[in-house]
């Protein structure tokens, strides 16, 4: 987990009549700082829905068969899982207008939690997922069309959430409103993912294909973890460019992606992303399921892989009819610009004096751990908490959803970011609302203060509703939530970043945590493998780099000593109560924690 | 005849049947002397013949027939259009109602440019006459 210091104009108490600068341009009447849809926008994803209903329509009546139906549906975001389908709807790059929210509460209400359905006293929540978009677990295959409307009518869809082509496109939660943020990465993304929306040559691609983009000094995007992972930089004449990343992943084989351009125009972009995915489409394998991501083909081919892309990004230029359409102009940059912009009624204004000190401990908590730095004068982002005891990490019920929506209207202009790490961002909270907001979100259970520490947690659903999960994920996180519910111990503990996946798939992102768990698979019983030391690239954690497994796997009832184990074995190693997990495991090496890990074997003892 | 895309059934076989796994640059170089290209679909959800069929029409103006057979199915059909593919041989199974139905869905074209509009929407629009 990635946090934003505070601007150093926060920390002023003098009025800040400063940054805004270039940026300084109001909203349109909608009031809104987000991409807007237009009518062929709308059409188009109305288009989609009437395709899919179709779709569905001839596999209901027998005449589309399972196993072409399959990559239709996938590509539509719809899932075969363990007990009913899912749904996978995609929210690009994580920014949702409060009216979808409500939408996608209105889906949980009233599909995934329907009453007079086939899964009667099931359902009724979403679950926010690492890649910024939300799933249901309950919704009866034959509601589907009829969900697909409903999405259409919020400007929102699923495709290719899933599916063996180019995904939902990813970035840093705080785009726009971060300080340190060089070039606002959301007009990149909007252009992207208009690229990439049903793109007729790259839809049946050797495997899944993941994007992420940030702007910003930190990378809070994972930006290396991706097959694709690109980085907006100024150079010194402060033309706008990407660093290019190719075959990051996680999975069986995690692997950092390889830079192979330090600095490409911003106008290339889609040029040059034609040319990777071309290049992965014809020589990408296909023969066998674990070594078909991009990958593998760029770790087995190396230079030559960049060569190819080089080549054949020279031959569009150069050679193909129209190959230079999709060169960006400065019309269309400033066209997608121009809706992300800073909302209505938001300006840079005057700092608070200082918190109030008749407010409770809590309020403090709060504001250190669940309130970040902001690049307006005045202004906060708030991270609403989805991380709490009785509910799995990422999960909100149709209510929640409800009255997070509200407090985005009442708060922060409208308008949420989905976190990488599985909770709700309010962007634009003025820093004199704060005590308002904290109680509003408190009385709604989202005020959590733990945002950055062991309970916040990524988790995938794992084997209670994963078909592809070897193991429970949801146990597994219940019970180190309960065994460490303490909020002034999770304080103490700090920043840590614990990831659990149920399988190797890895949605969990366990290879990148401080602390991981895996899932695995022992004759038809669960067991975990634990890692320790994975970084996602932020300035916490350090270069991205995966974890190092800790001897055999534990027995579920063993993962929560574990994990205390290798808690207390930090606060006995670090320097200062400063110094972090990470930081400390860093220092001193990885075994003080494996001796404390193992020290807890029970069952496991004996395979040790 | 539908959408730019005729329906075949393999009775008068293409000149020419690259696998999809074939390098198209091979055989550039006798395009010329060939009326028609078979591009084959072994799987319907192996995508690799859509860049083959790309490549034939965008980089070595291949101007003859490029046909779909193997695996396909109603669905691909706009995919093979926007790539340049002009014919194309169902699977044996598949309805001509739902092929006439696939290609009608988005009647106001898509976002990035193909073979079909070459220009991406937003600079189709900032170029259409006002």
């Amino acid at each position: 987990m990635a946090r934003v210091p505070l601007p150093s104009h926060a920390r002023r108490r003098s009025p800040a009549l400063v940054i805004l600068g270039q940026r300084q341009q109001r909203a349109d009447a909608s009031g809104f700082g987000m991409y807007r849809y237009d009518n062929f926008d709308r059409d188009f994803v109305h288009a989609r829905a009437r395709q899919f209903r179709d779709q569905l329509a001839r596999h209901l009546a027998g005449q589309l068969p399972d196993d072409d139906f399959r990559a239709l549906r996938l590509q539509n975001g719809w899932y075969i899982q363990r007990h009913a389908p899912m749904l996978r709807v995609a929210v690009p790059y994580g920014e949702l207008s409060a009216k979808q929210l409500r939408a996608l509460a209105r889906i949980a209400r009233q599909f995934d939690g329907r009453a007079d359905g086939p899964y009667p006293g099931r359902g009724g929540y979403g679950h926010f997922t690492t890649r910024t978009n939300c799933q249901y677990n309950w919704i009866a295959l034959p509601d589907a069309a009829d969900v697909m409307d409903v999405l259409a009518d919020a400007d929102l869809h699923g495709i290719q959430t899933s599916g063996n082509c180019i995904r939902n496109i990813t970035t840093d939660c705080f785009a726009g409103v971060a300080p340190d943020e060089v070039v606002d990465p959301r007009p990149y993304c909007e252009i992207l993912r208009q690229w990439s929306t049903l793109h007729p040559e790259f839809a049946f691609l050797p495997r899944k294909f993941k994007i992420g983009v940030s702007g910003a000094t930190e990378d809070r995007a994972a930006t290396a973890w991706h097959d694709i992972g690109l980085v907006l930089r100024k150079n010194d004449a402060g033309e706008v460019g990407f660093q290019v990343r190719v075959g990051g992943g996680m999975g069986r084989t995690p692997i950092v992606g390889t830079v192979v351009r330090e600095f490409l125009p911003w106008r290339e972009i889609l040029v040059f992303i034609e040319a990777i995915v071309r290049v992965y489409n014809r020589y990408g394998r296909r023969d066998n399921l674990w070594k078909a991501r991009i990958k593998i083909l760029v770790k087995a081919e190396g230079q030559r892989f960049i060569d190819a892309v080089e080549a054949e990004f020279a031959a569009i230029l150069a050679k193909d009819l129209d190959g230079s359409a999709h060169l960006l102009t400065d019309d269309e940059r400033d066209r997608m610009a121009a809706h992300f912009i800073v909302p209505a009624g938001v300006a840079a204004r005057e700092e608070p004096t200082a918190i109030d000190a008749s407010k409770p401990v809590a309020y403090a908590r709060w504001l250190e751990r669940n309130v970040q730095g902001h690049r307006l004068a005045g202004y906060r982002a708030v991270t609403l908490s989805l991380k709490r005891g009785g509910q799995a990490p990422g999960d909100a019920t149709a209510s929640q959803m409800d009255l997070a929506a509200d407090l985005a209207d009442r708060f922060s202009a409208g308008e949420l970011r989905v976190s990488h790490d599985q909770n709700l961002v309010l962007p634009w909270v003025r820093a004199d609302e704060l005590p308002a907001l904290w109680q509003a979100a408190r009385e709604a259970g989202l005020a959590t203060a733990n945002i950055g520490t062991l309970t916040d947690m990524i988790a995938c659903p794992g084997g209670d509703v994963c078909s592809l999960a070897n193991a429970r994920s949801i146990p597994i996180a219940a019970a180190i939530t309960e065994r460490f519910d303490d909020l002034d111990e999770l304080h103490d503990i700090g920043d840590i970043d614990l990831h659990i996946s149920g399988c190797i798939n890895s949605c969990g992102h366990h290879h990148s945590g401080h602390i991981g768990v895996l899932g695995v698979d022992k004759d038809g019983e669960e067991w975990y493998q634990v890692s320790l030391g994975g970084a996602d690239g932020s300035a916490l954690s350090g270069p991205s780099t995966a974890g190092k497994i800790v001897g055999p796997s534990f027995a579920a009832d063993e993962v929560p000593d574990v994990v205390e184990a290798l808690i207390d074995a930090y606060r006995a190693e670090r320097s200062d109560p400063g110094e972090r997990f990470i930081a400390t495991l860093r220092r001193v090496g990885l075994e003080p924690f494996k001796v404390a890990a193992n020290s807890v074997r029970r069952q496991t003892a004996v395979h040790a | 005849m539908s959408a730019g895309i005729r329906f075949v059934d393999g009775s008068v076989p293409a000149e020419l049947v690259l696998a999809n796994d074939a390098d198209v640059e091979a055989i550039a170089g006798d395009l010329a002397h060939v009326a028609s290209i078979a591009l084959d679909f072994p799987k319907w959800n192996d995508g690799r013949a859509y860049s083959q069929a790309r490549l034939l029409r965008a980089r070595y103006r291949f101007a003859g027939e490029i046909r779909a057979t193997g695996q396909v199915l109603v669905d691909m059909l706009p995919l093979l259009v926007r790539c340049g593919f002009d014919a194309a041989q169902l699977r044996a199974d598949q309805s001509l109602a739902a092929a006439e139905r696939a290609l009608s869905f988005f009647p106001d074209g898509h976002y990035q440019g193909d073979l079909g509009a070459p220009l991406p929407r937003y600079r189709r629009r900032a170029e259409a006459p006002a």
